[in-house]
């Protein structure tokens, strides 16, 4: 539900660039690098991925080396950001923290997105019967609060990341479904696809090589506000102990470690969360500046 | 076709939706990896609890039969007995429903006090800074996990100056007013980003819209314009908006519950996943599900009866 709503948010016309009536005459406006959002975003996102591709590279520490004799340090020149309770380095658990959490996130974007992607195409495409019944099923899940149906799944499934990607998955779906669906609906009464249609193509080649290239747009645009979601659920399930389980580093366990401290160390708590923070305005910003550069002429 | 007829019909599609919803809810138990009783039971389970727990939940009954017997008790209002606190699920749950119902609603408000007026900022000069400035800061709300914004604001105003409680909920309606001003705000500051961006859209459409250029020459200056001819129509959509969102509304409320220790059926579902109580986890999803059915049913109805444009041939 506040998934599709997100989607709509996302793309809706007023996310279009600044000062769009006036730039629209000229056609560069549409060049990626001319969108402030985009690239906005991208430098975000570019120096987050590099952050924490480098991560052996800009730290020298082990995430989960203890060290009780340093426990609980403020910033200094040894530890940028200082040490937790364990007396393990803040900077470095940041590091290999956000390599587990955007891992995770962007490989579980990757399974509703295939999955909705088929069965929203093969719902538009068909109709019928078989649309009545996913559509019916997308109702149902959709009936769900996003967060409450994780957790519960996660937490019959088990904790770990192979919950996860069950979880956001069988969640994550449907919104992707919808979005094809509508797109599907409207693209094959197009002369291509009735053309592709007379001359015998098989279903699965019309869908695949004709539609899906033209409606897969929409369902990119949305998977940048959906892996925002992704993150926010690991992160969640992390500090709940649902997630990613310790001694691995994540932002969840860290925000989750450090509220015990929050009085005297506030940092512990506000740097992962602010990690978390600013991965999804990269990420956002992303999917808005897509969503202008993708859909011209909105 | 009718309005009557309207509502009838979506009451009758409400149908498959909740039996699927009770559908869902009901797996949920043989997604368990091994033998679902043993594994809620715990490794020190005696043999006994656990012929008990199969008994009950008819686990060796063929699965459309369990699923009868589900619904057979649900029918009944039995959800059956929360293995922690040795209770009757729906007791449990119908006593935490106020104090969710509560937070929920007081979020809603607070977040159409706080989109209003900056959808109102950035639809007055559409692709100015102000509106920028109101379209980009939000995003930040977007991607804020709402048990660190908890955690902070409750550091800073609760702990630090003291202005609200730490936890708790408050007595009669100034205290609870009070005590989940903090809960409210941070549902409703992950709400807004969804919530401006829809209304500043809505509020673009009606000022674009012919009545609102009729009153502009007729000179009707710009505050009395907004608040009678714009804000009057925006306000309709942005209801809407968060009926549509009320998944995400309850979603939010969750954790947010368990931060500040509100007596809610979030906080209960988790700390119920803490005690393996599965029984009250399955019957707070289900609530849950019939919840979000029930209030986009409301929704619709509300939006069809509010708005005479509403056609109801679909």
């Amino acid at each position: 539900m506040s998934a599709i709503s997100l989607s709509r948010g996302t793309g809706s016309p007023d996310s279009s660039p600044p000062a769009a009536t006036a730039e629209r005459a000229q056609p560069r406006r549409h060049r990626w690098y001319r969108q402030p959002a985009l690239m906005a975003g991208l430098v975000i996102i570019g120096l987050i991925l590099f952050a924490v591709i480098a991560a052996p590279l800009l730290t020298s520490y082990n995430p989960d080396a203890q060290n009780l004799n340093a426990t609980l340090l403020g910033p200094s020149a040894h530890h940028l950001l200082g040490t937790d309770q364990e007396g393990r380095d803040t900077f470095a658990r940041l590091l290999y923290g956000g390599r587990v959490d955007i891992r995770v996130a962007f490989i579980a974007v990757l399974f509703p997105f295939v999955l909705g992607t088929v069965l929203g195409s093969v719902a538009g495409y068909f109709g019928g019967w078989i649309d009545i019944l996913i559509m019916r099923l997308v109702d149902i899940v959709v009936a769900f609060p996003f967060f409450v149906l994780i957790i519960a799944l996660v937490f019959v499934l088990g904790p770990g990341e192979r919950s996860i990607y069950i979880a956001i998955t069988l969640v994550g779906w449907v919104s992707y479904a919808r979005i094809i669906r509508g797109e599907i609906l409207v693209a094959k009464r197009q002369e291509y696809v009735l053309a592709a249609q007379s001359g015998g193509l098989s279903n699965l080649r019309i869908m695949g090589r004709h539609l899906l290239p033209n409606v897969i747009t929409q369902a990119i645009i949305y998977a940048m506000s959906d892996i925002v979601q992704d993150i926010l659920a690991i992160v969640t399930l992390s500090y709940l102990g649902l997630g990613i389980q310790p001694p691995t580093p994540d932002w969840g366990t860290m925000i989750s470690n450090g509220q015990n401290f929050l009085t005297t160390h506030w940092e512990l708590t506000t740097i992962p969360g602010l990690a978390v923070v600013v991965t999804g305005l990269g990420l956002s910003l992303i999917g808005d500046g897509l969503a202008d550069l993708l859909r011209p002429g909105q | 076709m009718g309005r009557m007829t309207f509502v009838f019909r979506r009451l009758l599609l409400l149908v498959p939706t909740a039996l699927g919803v009770t559908i869902i809810t009901f797996f949920m138990i043989h997604l368990i990896p091994g033998d679902p009783a043993r594994t809620i039971l715990g490794i020190h389970a005696t043999p006994r609890a656990i012929a008990i727990l199969h008994r009950e939940w008819g686990l060796d009954r063929p699965l459309a039969s369990q699923y009868w017997l589900f619904m057979d008790r649900l029918f009944h209002g039995n959800l059956g007995m929360s293995l922690y606190y040795n209770v009757p699920v729906w007791g449990l749950i119908t006593s935490h429903l106020p104090a969710t119902l509560w937070l929920i609603c007081y979020a809603a408000v607070l977040a159409i006090i706080i989109s209003v007026p900056l959808a109102m900022i950035a639809a007055s000069r559409k692709d100015g800074i102000r509106d920028h400035v109101v379209r980009a800061v939000p995003l930040l709300g977007l991607g804020m996990p709402a048990f660190w914004l908890a955690l902070i604001l409750q550091t800073e105003f609760a702990v630090k100056y003291r202005l609200f409680p730490v936890t708790g909920y408050g007595t009669g309606i100034p205290g609870h007013l009070h005590a989940m001003f903090l809960p409210a705000l941070t549902v409703a500051i992950a709400l807004c980003p969804v919530v401006i961006r829809s209304l500043r859209a809505s509020m673009l459409n009606v000022l674009g819209a012919d009545y609102v250029t009729t009153a502009r020459s007729k000179g009707v200056p710009g505050p009395r314009l907004f608040v009678r001819h714009v804000l009057r129509n925006a306000v309709i959509p942005a209801v809407t908006v968060l009926g549509i969102n009320i998944g995400f509304l309850i979603g939010g409320t969750l954790i947010v519950e368990q931060v500040f220790a509100i007596p809610g059926i979030g906080a209960l579902m988790i700390n119920s996943i803490f005690s393996r109580d599965f029984p009250v986890v399955q019957g707070i999803a289900l609530t849950f599900g019939i919840m979000v059915v029930l209030v986009n049913l409301l929704t619709d109805v509300a939006y069809a009866s509010l708005d005479p444009r509403v056609r109801f041939d679909r």
